[in-house]
């Protein structure tokens, strides 16, 4: 299959890359780019383990093609981190003890800051249901909310 | 497999029609992504319309709505006005998937994907929303309901895309909602579903009413005994009780691994009640 | 060996929260799981699978899937060493077939090829010929007399003579005078249950890379439960050695015991050592649950018989177990596990396994005990609903305690059981008011735990810091557990220590993550290795002084004279005795290899809250409280979360998910779409109360607590559904569409 050049930004950065015209993001973004905080848990949209966001919105990176993402803006948990600075997001995964395997992880934190940058004070309701595209199997979920109302509180007083 | 993404809806007409082999359209792609991963379709060509001019626009157009087909679930869930008018039109629409799927997908797209079980599609019917397809021959409106086919199928012709849904005015004291069952709270697809469109008088009687159901059929179902079942009463208990007995009548389901015919016959005439009793609270009535 | 509890010891590290060694990679999106890792030429991997339930493979042809251009390597059943042992050829022939494909998804042949899409080309190409056989994928069906026969030949002495063949192994327990047991009881209630198949669900596929060199040495990077168990099995499927073949485990993304066996990892060996290069297998999502492991798939009959002042008087147990296509013998567990909870006087089980045209089973945590539970906690519920009990009083009226006469055999030691219902009896959730359409449930749950065979190494850094290098997958948080433990026992600082999960050639023998046993087992191997260590320190700093070594001992954190007599010398810290390792004797280490005994059994008690809707049949849960006895929660936060994610689990096999097969004998819901794990919008807070009756085989007292969680859910559930509708359920999952006709036949 011919590959098509795709000029983009991940992570504030300019990028290029070549990709066949039925690769999906996530493929592009795990075996071309390097950047395997994206995980694949079914390829189908239904775990949210590849969550990522497209100019600002947040998507399956699965359910994108490649070839799509020209000239758009992508953000992935990668550039989540400001160096060694945590966000607080995934400082307060780490101290709720909110991953025990982590496989869900880079997901859920993409798609609660995507939450948080919109509402910076969720009901717990509001925040389950806007997570219910991403599936943790180990937790029960139960920390994880408790993170991220943790992070929330901690941002909106910062 | 080639990848175009066309400037004009004319433009894109012509690729599909010239295309000798299979081809996809792509709007949010959540379900053509699934079926390409999945084997299901091998397509020679995919055209991807989001760089269509309007295509993604929503916009006031003669009292009610133009959306344009690639506009999001999200998108529309923004959109203050629109969910005012129409907010089962638009819980329908926000009910696809996830909200990483919201992200993405459109209502034009559930409508081409021609499930039974497409949680856009009954509030659409009910609604009386149109399309605009363009192709070979040129610019057409089509009623929502004459879209589907059969599963997986529609009644567009090879070389034709839908550009926009329209959503015409609303009467006074108008409303509409839409309830799906799935086993979950989130997540599935839907096992049952009714959408419900009515308009009242001043004295809370029902004028006017369209009554959908979704899966519970090979394609969404327009039910007029439902209809029939209302207008004129003031959704008493005896009225709702017709409305639920109408819909389970209406239903022609299968069995699958989703649902049985039992539960999805039953199962579509307590949302249709339920839908209604909504959709009359929406519209100003007073149970 | 077994070690003895040190009833005084105050815990200071042990107890508290620090965050896991792990974390931050994991938060940052840089940890390495199965699929992350690439190697310079690699290949892609991809299985060709069985359409069919049964048939016969007649032939395969590969010719043309080899001459594809891009194909380098295409392998069958045949590139591996037929096995000998039952047990090692079941899993070959479950890597792939050599003559008969068993269920659908089942693989049958292997293609390597320059990228995915060519690959799947590939497999398109190979011709494989069929002859379709008749199938049976219920457990029922399958023991009756002309059921299609999966494999013949595989039943144990211990089934009686005239069962169908696909009976595979028949187990009893039990003791007392059941006749009489039933004569003396005010009510006697017998139900039959059914429970489908659940997965894991662990959210990544199974991935591993491998590379094999003409000179027959072999590097394996996989995520598993357990890389020793995959280098044996490897090794064997390949015919190598085991020291030709290092496996490392990845960072892993979930197993609940569906990663203690083995599919892709052979097969990609297989391919590697014939392309020449490095080859990469990643299952999608159907393969996972088309061919991995899920749970049995079970029909039981339980009959209790009880006084009317609650002292249950008789108990029997009839479990129908199918582990799929191959024998397995969780139906003991089952066996075992079924009334375990209870002080019986007479009690008898009976279960067989029963071949059928599924995939073979897997552990999925506790394997074999939810099912059997749930019968029996179904049954002890309806009992007090009739005779107007309590269910905790009841419960605590039969429970078991130190001294009983398990029905699965041995006596019971210290135990938990009591106090954990007592814990439930005096929560404020036991007593909460309920309204319209709700209902409470309640049951108690039991896992045995296990020990096994542990390598531990720790080192003593010149500056003062530990490395602790284990040998057992990480799924929930154990390097925390593990660094905990070795720092509690060095009595230096948790930050101190880092530990980290050593490949097969670095560490001896290590058994699977399974079985609730790595914060028991390893970190029991953990304290022994810094016992060793800290033996060596006091013997350093004996030298220094100038004095016996037995003369000085270890107090929080350094060397100290034992008592006056011994001398007045300053205190030797670890990090003193460490910078002066090289120049007193050479490095310092500790180790430990040994097979751990005293797994201390572990009772837990769930209590939870339902509404539902009379008109759907949908269940939510609206208020959900587990109850444990962790023996001493090494770190708490990590025990709760088993806790939450095991209960959460339940829930889930409770009420919709569950493995549907088609007439054809076909998967249907192959996906997470259909295959209905809980969404976090589905679920409340899940709470917690962890109890601490310290396991005597332990010397902190530590109990495994990964899978007793998963136990209690489906009867808490069942019974607070049935409660909720005033109809008893006996069938799981409680779907709505099964809820709701259950409903409309009582009218
Ligand atoms: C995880 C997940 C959950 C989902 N949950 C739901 C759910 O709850 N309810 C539900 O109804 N659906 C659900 N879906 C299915 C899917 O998201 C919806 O059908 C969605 O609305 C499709 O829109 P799209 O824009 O992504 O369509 P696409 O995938 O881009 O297209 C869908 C089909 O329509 C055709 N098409 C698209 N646009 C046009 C056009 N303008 N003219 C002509 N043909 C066109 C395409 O060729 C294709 O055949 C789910 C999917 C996923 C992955
Ligand atoms: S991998 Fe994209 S949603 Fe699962
Ligand atoms: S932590 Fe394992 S799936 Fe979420």
């Amino acid at each position: 299959m011919k590959t098509i050049q795709v000029a983009t930004t991940i992570n504030g950065d300019a990028v290029e890359f070549v990709c066949a015209p039925d690769e999906p993001l996530l493929d592009v973004l795990r075996n071309r780019l390097g950047l395997t905080g994206a995980k694949e848990g079914c390829g189908t949209g239904d775990c949210g383990a590849c969550t990522v966001t497209l100019d600002g919105r947040m998507v399956c990176s699965c359910l994108v093609l490649g070839v799509e993402v020209e000239g758009a803006k992508i953000t992935t948990i990668e550039g989540m981190a400001t160096g060694n600075q945590l966000h607080p997001l995934q400082q307060a995964f780490l101290d709720h003890a909110a991953l025990q395997c982590g496989i869900c992880t880079p997901g859920i934190l993409v798609a609660a800051k995507t939450l948080l940058d919109r509402n910076p004070n969720p009901t717990d309701t509001e925040l389950r249901y806007w997570l219910a595209g991403n599936l943790c199997r180990c937790t029960g979920y139960d920390k994880i909310i408790a993170a991220v109302q943790d992070a929330a509180q901690k941002m909106r007083t910062a | 497999m080639q990848y175009a993404k066309p400037t004009t809806a004319a433009e894109a007409a012509r690729l599909l029609s010239a295309a000798s082999g299979v081809t996809r359209v792509l709007a949010g792609g959540t379900d053509v992504l699934v079926q390409l991963k999945a084997g299901m379709v091998e397509p020679d060509l995919i055209v991807d319309i989001k760089h269509i001019p309007g295509i993604r626009t929503l916009q006031a157009e003669a009292g009610g709505f133009r959306i344009g087909a690639a506009v999001s679930g999200a998108e529309l869930g923004e959109h203050a006005a629109l969910c005012a008018a129409w907010p089962g039109v638009t819980e329908g629409a926000q009910l696809i998937g996830s909200k990483q799927v919201q992200g993405r997908c459109s209502m034009v797209g559930n409508l081409c994907n021609a499930s039974p079980a497409g949680d856009a599609v009954p509030g659409l019917v009910a609604a009386n929303a149109t399309v605009r397809v363009e192709g070979p021959n040129g610019t057409r409106d089509v009623a929502v309901h004459a879209i589907p086919a059969s599963p997986g199928k529609t009644t567009l012709q090879k070389g034709e895309i839908i550009t926009s849904i329209f959503l015409p005015a609303r009467a006074p004291r108008s409303s509409d909602a839409y309830l799906r069952f799935i086993p979950r709270s989130e997540m599935d697809i839907a096992v049952a579903s009714a959408g419900v469109n009515l308009t009242l008088d001043a004295a809370g009687t029902i004028t006017a009413a369209r009554v959908a159901l979704g899966a519970v059929a090979p394609t969404v179902l327009l039910v007029d005994a439902c209809a029939k079942a209302i207008i004129g009463t003031k959704l008493d208990a005896t009225a709702l009780a017709a409305l639920e007995k109408a819909a389970s009548a209406a239903c022609k389901p299968i069995d699958d691994k989703r649902g049985t015919i039992e539960f999805r016959t039953k199962v579509a005439g307590v949302l249709a009640r339920r839908a209604a009793v909504i959709a009359y609270g929406r519209a100003g009535g007073k149970l | 060996m077994m070690d003895t509890l040190e009833t005084k010891r105050k815990f200071r590290q042990v107890g508290t929260r620090p965050i896991r060694p792990d974390g931050i990679d994991k938060v940052k999106g840089r940890a390495l799981y199965g699929a992350d890792v690439t190697a310079p030429g690699m290949l892609v991997g991809r299985i060709l699978r069985s359409p069919h339930a049964h048939a016969e493979i007649v032939a395969i042809d590969t010719s043309a899937a080899e001459a594809l251009s891009g194909v380098k390597a295409v392998v069958t059943g045949r590139d591996l060493v037929a096995q000998k042992d039952d047990f090692f050829r079941d899993i070959q022939e479950n890597c792939l077939a050599t003559t008969k494909a068993l269920y659908d998804g089942h693989a049958v042949a292997a293609v390597a090829a320059v990228d995915a899409s060519t690959a799947r080309a590939a497999l398109k190409l190979i011709k494989v010929t069929y002859k379709q056989l008749p199938h049976v994928t219920d457990v029922d069906a399958a023991m009756t007399p002309g059921a299609p026969i999966v494999q013949g030949g595989r039943a144990l002495e211990t089934v009686p003579k005239g069962m169908s063949a696909n009976v595979t192994n028949q187990v009893e327990f039990g003791h007392g005078n059941l006749d009489a047991g039933f004569k003396q009881a005010d009510l006697v209630v017998s139900r039959s249950f059914t429970t489908a198949a659940a997965h894991q669900g662990y959210i990544e596929p199974h991935a591993c890379l491998a590379q094999m060199n003409a000179d027959g040495k072999a590097d394996l990077w996989c995520c598993t439960q357990g890389h020793y168990f995959v280098r044996t099995t490897c090794a064997l499927l390949l015919g190598m050695e085991a020291s030709q073949l290092r496996v490392t485990a990845s960072e892993i993304g979930g197993g609940f015991g569906g990663k203690t066996v083995v599919f892709i990892e052979p097969v990609a060996l297989a391919l590697s050592r014939k392309a020449g290069r490095p080859v990469k297998i990643v299952m999608t999502r159907d393969e996972v649950f088309k061919a991995t492991g899920p749970t049995v798939v079970t029909s039981m009959d339980v009959r209790i018989g009880m006084k009317k002042d609650g002292r249950i008087t008789a108990g029997e147990a009839i479990l129908r177990y199918s582990g799929g296509a191959f024998p397995t013998g969780t139906v003991e567990m089952g066996a075992s596990a079924a009334f375990a909870a209870y002080d019986l006087a007479a009690v008898h089980t009976l279960g067989w396994n029963v071949l059928t045209n599924r995939p073979k089973e897997a552990a999925y945590r506790a394997p074999g005990a939810p099912q059997a539970i749930y019968a029996v906690e179904s049954v002890i519920d309806e009992l007090c609903q009739k005779l107007n009990l309590d269910p905790l009083d009841t419960r605590l009226k039969n429970a078991a305690r130190k001294g009983t006469l398990s029905s699965y055999g041995p006596t019971f030691d210290d135990i938990g059981l009591v106090a954990t219902l007592e814990a439930a009896k005096k929560h404020p959730h036991y007593k909460a008011p309920l309204g319209k359409n709700q209902g409470r449930g309640l049951s108690a749950g039991f896992w045995f735990n296990f020990g096994g065979n542990t390598s531990v190494s720790m080192t003593i850094n010149t500056d003062g810091t530990v490395s602790v290098a284990e040998g057992n997958p990480d799924i929930g948080g154990s390097r925390a557990s593990i660094s905990l433990m070795a720092a509690e026992e060095l009595g230096i600082p948790y930050d101190k220590v880092r530990t980290i999960i050593a490949d097969t050639a670095s560490l001896g023998y290590n058994e699977n993550t399974d079985g609730s046993r790595v914060t028991f087992a390893v970190g029991m191997a953990t304290i022994h290795a810094a016992r060793a260590a800290i033996a060596k320190m006091c013997a350093r700093a004996a030298a220094i002084w100038g004095i016996d070594p037995e003369a000085v001992e270890w107090v929080d954190g350094a060397a100290v004279p034992a008592g006056p007599n011994a001398g007045k010398f300053p205190p030797m810290t670890l990090a003193e005795i460490a910078a002066v390792a090289n120049n007193t004797g050479g490095p310092i280490a500790g180790h430990e290899e040994f097979t751990a005994d005293g797994a201390g059994v572990s009772f837990g008690v769930h209590l939870c809250d339902v509404e539902v809707d009379p008109e759907t049949g949908y269940t939510t849960v609206l208020r959900y409280t587990v109850f444990q006895d962790a023996g001493k929660a090494v770190h708490p936060a990590y025990v709760e979360g088993q806790m939450q994610g095991g209960a959460v689990q339940g829930i889930g096999w409770a009420l919709n998910e569950e493995y549907i097969y088609g007439a054809d004998g076909r998967l249907q819901n192959a996906g997470f779409l259909d295959y209905r794990v809980p969404v976090a919008s589905d679920l409340p807070n899940i709470d917690t109360v962890i109890l601490e009756i310290p396991n005597p085989g332990h010397p902190y007292g530590v109990r495994g607590v990964g899978e007793t969680p998963i136990v209690p859910p489906l009867a808490a559930l069942s019974n607070a559904v049935s409660h909720a509708i005033g109809l008893r359920m006996s069938s799981l999952p409680m779907s709505p569409p099964r809820i709701l006709a259950a409903l409309s036949h009582k009218g």
